[in-house]
């Protein structure tokens, strides 16, 4: 082997080997986190103690908060009586999510079908980067919009008793999850291949039928996987809500009442938290659930965008 | 395929009133002169074929029967293109009805990733049928057309993608059909399909030029000889020769067309 090819090799091998690493890290990192998450969930299902105040059966099932009273869903981590019953803030979450989503993926939709079948194309090239830019805005601006501003015209316009709620707080986590869906959906309708458009026109159809009946069918699967994405990060946002939700752990499904959500729980109360403590514990938990959540959500949604590509293309025997 | 043998002796254009009548056409794309003074005629129910080296413009005067060029940014057109007698270049063409009359398939095979029974459906349905009796029937005769009937009868909820290319392409021409277009433009119909998918696509061109009219653009000169009546040579956006397909390729008058049917250029 001449000198230059093996100085050559050598340098190859140490740059795979790097790349190579960093995966790694990467990879190691994630599931150390989740480990560390994990572990410290753990004495939920295993103390004694903690599961004196919080077993699962508490976490998730009414309970009376003294002897011989009704039972109820309540989370006061830090009263006399701590009750630790996670339905208030799931509700929470479920709520701000469907209100966000609601708000969110029609308009990304309709904005990305716009973009990508009726704009001019120096429209486009304008549209485009300023939805996603939209993306960049960092969400305690989003929130903190929303609790300033916003609040006070939703609440206005719907003549409501409370001034942050689970719309306000939806429509603003809506604004964060806009470019999320717009952006992919986007890339979905775009790669659509011009040949279904033609062979659209050249039967008669117009642009609109053409992009309807078309198209959007065809860009189905990846328009559903933006969806659940959007999800993804709905369900995940955490300053948005709880700068705008009012932060009361009210188990109420009511749009127009105030909420609390499982991630801004974490946020609000981990930094003041007793160490080791069951509700040092119970929040550890609820991060599993978190990610559990967009853990599965991720993977039934790619498992059936897999089975709706396949179907569309015909390779499903 | 004895359809070269279609009317012998007098030019084409001197035995009926053509289906399209092209006049002076002159089309660019921005400041590229693609089309220039184009003048042909194509007789109803014949089989009409374009050839030509790449680039010679065949393809950008079959898109103008359509108008399927006013999609491409650009595109400025003078000259007339008149279909049964109107200028489909007027302002007031109505081009959703024109693309029903004058329907087209395409080079690469391109059903809509739907089920069989959508992809020809589709047409009727977006001319405003709904009748689901109607459809059935006009899916029914449409594919019994393009013999693909029997193959498909029982497979209709299908996705049209899991299909054979030659099958993609007979359900495009389908697909056309349901629509009941008088005019069917092919732009390479087969360049994506194999020697024995080719020839039956011929064939089934031959047994639709019955009742249609047929303008077929082609690279491959066999496929000219065989299935035309009146074949039209282009040479960079003119055209140098139109006429009755066993002239053009037993006596071309221009020496270009010579040159290229015996394959000395292309």
């Amino acid at each position: 082997m001449k000198p230059s090819s093996l100085s050559h090799s050598v340098s190859e091998k140490i740059i795979e080997t790097f790349i190579h690493l960093s995966a790694a890290v990467s990879i190691v990192g994630l599931v150390l986190i989740f480990i560390f998450i994990g572990k410290e969930s753990l004495p939920v299902f295993t103390s004694p103690e903690i599961r004196r105040e919080a077993s699962l059966s508490k976490i998730f099932l009414p309970q009376s908060p003294e002897p011989g009273e009704e039972k109820v869903f309540r989370w006061q981590p830090v009263s006399v009586v701590p009750k630790y019953s996670l339905l208030p803030l799931v509700v929470g979450t479920l709520k701000a999510t469907a209100v966000a989503l609601l708000f969110a993926i029609p308009l990304a939709l309709a904005a990305a079908l716009f973009t990508s079948e009726f704009a001019p194309s120096w429209l486009r090239e304008w549209v485009k980067p300023v939805i996603e830019l939209l993306a960049g805005i960092p969400s305690v601006v989003m929130g903190f919009f929303a609790l300033i501003v916003m609040a006070t015209y939703v609440q206005e316009l719907f003549g409501l008793d409370f001034r942050l709620n689970a719309i306000s707080a939806g429509i603003a986590l809506g604004l964060a999850v806009v470019p999320v869906v717009y952006t992919m959906a986007e890339d979905a309708l775009s790669a659509v291949p011009q040949s279904y458009r033609e062979g659209s026109i050249a039967l008669g159809a117009t642009p609109w039928q053409t992009a309807w009946r078309v198209v959007l069918p065809a860009a189905f699967p990846g328009i559903f996987a933006a969806c659940i994405l959007g999800l993804g990060r709905a369900i995940g946002e955490t300053m948005i809500v709880l700068m705008a939700s009012g932060n009361a752990a009210v188990s109420s499904w009511s749009p127009t009442d105030p909420f609390r959500s499982l991630s801004a729980t974490i946020a609000a109360e981990m930094g003041e938290v007793v160490r080791g403590s069951t509700h040092y514990h119970v929040l550890f938990f609820i991060g599993v659930l978190l990610f559990l959540f967009t853990f599965f959500i991720n993977y039934l949604g790619q498992l059936f965008v897999e089975r709706l590509r396949q179907k569309l293309s015909g390779t499903d025997k | 395929m004895a359809a070269t043998s279609v009317h012998q002796g007098n030019p084409p254009a001197a035995l009926e009133t053509p289906k399209i009548a092209v006049q002076d056409l002159n089309l660019w794309y921005g400041s590229f002169h693609a089309l220039k003074n184009v003048r042909v005629d194509v007789l109803p129910r014949k089989i009409t074929a374009f050839i030509g080296p790449s680039g010679c413009g065949k393809s950008t005067v079959l898109r103008t029967f359509n108008r399927m060029n006013d999609l491409i940014k650009g595109v400025r057109v003078t000259g007339k293109v008149l279909i049964d007698d109107h200028n489909i270049y007027e302002e007031d063409t109505d081009l959703i009805r024109l693309r029903k009359r004058v329907g087209m398939v395409f080079q690469r095979p391109n059903p809509f990733p739907i089920s069989v029974f959508e992809n020809v459906a589709y047409g009727p349905r977006i001319h405003g049928e709904t009748r689901r009796r109607r459809l059935e029937e006009l899916v029914e005769k449409s594919l019994r057309a393009t013999a693909l009937w029997d193959d498909l009868k029982d497979r209709l909820s299908t996705p049209a993608l899991g299909l054979s290319p030659e099958q993609q392409q007979r359900l495009c021409l389908s697909r056309l059909l349901a629509v009941e277009p008088d005019v069917l433009l092919m732009d390479e119909p087969c360049s994506a399909l194999d020697p024995i998918a080719t020839a039956r696509i011929e064939e089934l061109a031959v047994e639709l030029s019955k009742d249609f009219t047929i303008v077929i653009v082609t690279h491959n000169m066999q496929q000219a000889a065989r299935i035309s009546h009146v074949t039209a040579f282009f040479l960079l956006g003119e055209l140098l020769e139109c006429g009755e397909t066993s002239q053009i390729f037993t006596n071309p008058k221009n020496e270009k067309t010579e040159q290229y049917i015996t394959g000395r250029f292309g």
